[in-house]
């Protein structure tokens, strides 16, 4: 299922799951982190899944790039552990003031906001990874009809909740942060709460999201 | 108990540019997106909690450039300050001129006021106890981007209070004989996408020399120089990074990830630093020229151990 193990530096192992971005390829990835995750390997010290890869960096001091190697291509899969993965509801508000791309993408799209709207909010989507800002989950696949190109110039601020949509994928921009995703709105829920010590983010790699619209009023009440 | 805790404290006269509190980071949070983040240069950061007689993790005082001035009240406490550092205490109007990498004793309504780092970035404050600070993922290491570990996730600033707890009796010297090397040449490995660019921009990158831009903080190293250019794609799907990889931008220019990166990158990696010189790279402020060269996994392991040996040297060497 790995493809090829090679070296990320002298302490992380990059293992290459192939080139493409597919459900599949990613459960592969998502299902070496979680036996990865329960395997106690010495020495592992993060273990960062994505589209097609898997970054496992470890401490010099207690292993070694071949020695790790080894234990990763001997890792015995036990069956898939899906139990880890949630299906989880967000609510999204679609107000004018935080549809900040709405305009853009209609035309852009050449379809009207409603059609958009139907389209995104009739499908479910699979968190292939989480991360770049603390929590952010990368969503997909989108319905062809909503491929959009990212921002020319990116925002330098996007705000904190807001839903990006850009060519296949859709996010949740968990913090204020620069960014170029065309944003069609924003949920009151807080996707990573950094005030939890324990399991601060909602949304893990390999989770189901179906998002539901709500109105202005519900979204005031939700923040309450 | 509370009256108690608050007896010793600093107050925080000036905040210093970027002034955090750190300690060994945290692991096995990179995939929610949460980096390691921790003492940027590693070996400093062992040898002031070496001096202070504390668990090698405790929390430390982090500072880059101008560090902070901070009034002292409580009863006479061992301080010790690693890195090239300029500082001094003023002491009733007296100013004492002092040295880094050994326990100084400071009294009540010192002034400890750290002035500036040498020709580097980092340095750090550890004090015989401990600061009284907040955990978050098993680390107090502040991480000001997800706002998160101590002093609510936020720098030092002007007017707080920083609580110390655990004060130890007045420790012994504890000098350690250390003189902070700098470096220009940095050893990297081949990054996954080495072949995305053309053997003339390999070699550029390889011999000529990059600029250490201002736009780099705890986060990464931006670096101006000759293009890289790419003869494959500029981007790649986003994958995981680690600290020290060396991503080439669509603009052709390198960035060095640091402790508090993002956890994943959409540009191609064309090396990343070894290990060993991690530490010394952190500190190469921005304005200082840097080269790069490489050298196989097999060496960078090799010179990993001699540099763990150097660091174990040091230790044993204390007086």
């Amino acid at each position: 299922m790995i493809k090829n193990i090679s070296n990320l530096g002298d302490a992380a192992l990059y293992c290459d799951f192939g080139t493409e971005v597919n459900k599949q390829i990613n459960r592969n990835v998502i299902n070496y982190f979680n036996n990865l995750r329960d395997s106690n390997f010495l020495g592992i010290t993060n273990i960062t899944p994505s589209y097609n890869k898997l970054v496992i960096s470890f401490d010099l001091k207690l292993t070694s790039f071949a020695k790790l190697k080894k234990q990763v291509e001997n890792l015995e899969l036990k069956k898939k552990n899906n139990s880890k993965n949630n299906l989880i509801k967000i609510p999204v508000c679609c107000a004018e003031e935080f549809a900040l791309d709405i305009k853009r993408l209609q035309k852009l799209l050449k379809i009207n906001e409603a059609k958009i709207y139907e389209t995104f909010f009739s499908k479910n989507y699979y968190c292939y990874m989480t991360g770049f800002i603390a929590g952010m989950p990368f969503l997909g696949d989108m319905d062809k009809s909503l491929f959009a190109k990212r921002l020319e110039t990116p925002r330098v601020k996007v705000p904190k909740n807001s839903i990006g949509i850009t060519e296949q994928f859709c996010n949740i921009y968990t913090f204020e942060s620069p960014g170029g995703w065309n944003i069609i709105g924003k949920t009151p829920v807080d996707i990573f709460d950094n005030k939890k010590n324990t399991e601060p983010n909602l949304i893990n790699p390999g989770d189901t999201i179906s998002f539901y619209p709500i109105s202005k009023l519900e979204y005031e009440k939700k923040y309450e | 108990m509370k009256k108690n805790m608050n007896k010793n404290y600093f107050e925080v006269l000036r905040p210093g540019i970027n002034s955090t509190f750190q300690d060994n980071g945290r692991n096995n949070f990179y995939h929610i997106g949460i980096p390691f983040s921790g003492a940027m240069d590693n070996r400093n950061f062992i040898l002031a909690n070496t001096i202070s007689n504390n668990e090698i993790n405790n929390p430390v005082l982090e500072f880059a450039y101008q560090g902070p001035k901070l009034k002292y009240i409580g009863k006479n406490i061992s301080i010790n300050v690693t890195g090239d550092v300029n500082f001094k205490i003023i002491r009733k109007n007296k100013n004492l001129e002092l040295s880094c990498y050994e326990n100084i004793i400071l009294e009540n309504n010192d002034c400890l006021d750290i002035l500036s780092t040498n020709r580097s970035v980092y340095g750090y404050l550890s004090i015989g106890g401990t600061f009284e600070v907040d955990y978050y993922l098993n680390s107090c290491s502040t991480n000001t981007k997800a706002k998160i570990g101590a002093n609510s996730g936020k720098k030092l600033e002007k007017g707080q209070i920083i609580h110390l707890k655990n004060i130890k009796k007045i420790l012994p010297k504890n000098k350690i004989e250390y003189l902070n090397s700098k470096i220009e040449n940095i050893r990297i490995i081949k990054g996954p996408h080495f072949d995305y660019f053309s053997k003339n921009a390999i070699d550029s990158f390889l011999s000529d020399e990059f600029n250490v831009t201002k736009l780099s903080d705890r986060m990464g190293i931006r670096l101006k120089g000759p293009k890289i250019s790419n003869i494959k794609n500029t981007n790649i799907k986003s994958e995981g990074l680690v600290k020290g990889v060396i991503q080439i931008t669509a603009d052709g220019d390198p960035i060095i990830m640091l402790s508090d990166h993002g956890t994943i990158g959409g540009y191609p990696k064309i090396g990343v630093v070894i290990s060993a010189d991690y530490d010394k790279l952190v500190q190469i402020p921005s304005g200082s020229k840097i080269k790069f060269k490489e050298i196989n996994l097999k060496d960078a392991e090799t010179i990993f151990k001699l540099y763990e040996m150097e660091t174990q040297n040091l230790i044993s060497n204390i007086k």
